[in-house]
């Protein structure tokens, strides 16, 4: 084995061991503000695994989008929910982790049994290496325009949806009269709506 | 067929990797209680379609790279998401005061 594959083997092996166990510390560790930062080193470990794939470009990508973006979005969304709370008991929850566990790994010897068996059609075509960055332009501006266009509108509708999801005003008066609304609205505003209401 | 354990890292080992992180992400999905814990490992199910399709790029499509471009379109639709299901779980937040996956029980029967 040459240094140079040495080296790819060595780099794969690391990453591939802080994706499983940042992934494993995400779903499990029971403080979530720590499995937010673990899943920004997953991102970024994911990022790396595309560098060793020659792709420059979508692991840029996946820094600024994923780790730049989501993982800030996420730990600002923590921040504004972070209540600790007690969580009810609720019935058969080891049965509910081993079964669902069960159900896991079954699915991943399926995937794993895929893996292996088939015969994929290697090697491939040699890879164009650097010139991947200039291949997804041309890609994005001839053959896949459309699809490129649509993710610009859905993109503005995900901006429009979330900021109307996530506000929540009363109009100060009334749009059609004119007249000053009702001041109980306004101040219900701040008050949960749909909070159970103690059974009578 | 098994001979792919030699060369390291091949096509089978990132797919292998996938799988884990797949599955791992199902797991946390199924067994969070925390709503922006659920969020988080959809975006790990997301991460581990992504590695797929790098990989299947990078060497069985390796001159036209159209694996590369799909994950651009994943991203995309993932940080839309993202977004959309913040938003969401804020105002779903603001009107039962919990993030408790259990207490979200509105729309069953």
């Amino acid at each position: 084995m040459t240094i140079v594959g040495t080296t790819e083997l060595v780099c794969f092996l690391v990453l591939a061991a802080v994706v499983v166990a940042g992934s494993l510390g995400g779903v499990r560790l029971s403080n979530i503000v720590y499995s937010a930062f673990l899943l920004g080193g997953v991102f970024m470990a994911v990022a790396g695994l595309y560098l060793l794939l020659n792709a420059s470009f979508v692991a840029a990508a996946q820094v600024l989008v994923y780790v730049g973006a989501i993982n800030v979005l996420i730990l600002f969304a923590i921040m504004l929910v972070n209540k600790r709370e007690d969580l009810k008991a609720i019935a058969n929850l080891t049965t509910r982790r081993v079964v669902s566990a069960g159900v896991c790994l079954g699915l991943l010897a399926l995937l794993v049994r895929v893996v292996v068996t088939t015969p994929w059609n290697l090697p491939g075509p040699a890879a164009v290496g650097e010139e991947a960055t200039a291949r997804i332009g041309e890609h994005l501006f001839t053959d896949y325009l459309l699809p490129f266009e649509l993710a610009s509108v859905l993109l503005l509708m995900a901006m429009i949806g979330a900021i109307v999801l996530a506000r929540r005003d009363v109009l100060a008066t009334d749009v059609v009269t004119g007249e000053v609304a009702d001041q109980g609205l306004i101040e219900k505003s701040s008050t949960p709506l749909l909070l159970e209401r103690p059974s009578s | 067929m098994v001979d792919f354990i030699n060369e390291m890292p091949s096509l089978q080992a990132y797919l292998l990797l996938a799988a884990l992180l797949f599955c791992i992400g199902v797991w946390g999905l199924i067994n969070s209680r925390n709503a922006v814990r659920v969020l988080m490992s959809i975006e790990l199910m997301l991460n581990a379609v992504n590695i797929n399709l790098m990989a299947f790029s990078s060497y069985v499509d390796g001159d036209l790279i159209r694996g590369q471009v799909f994950a651009v379109f994943v991203i995309t639709v993932a940080a839309a998401e993202a977004a959309v299901g913040l938003a969401i779980l804020l105002s779903l937040y603001r009107n039962r005061v919990t993030v408790d996956m259990e207490q979200f029980n509105l729309l069953r029967w």
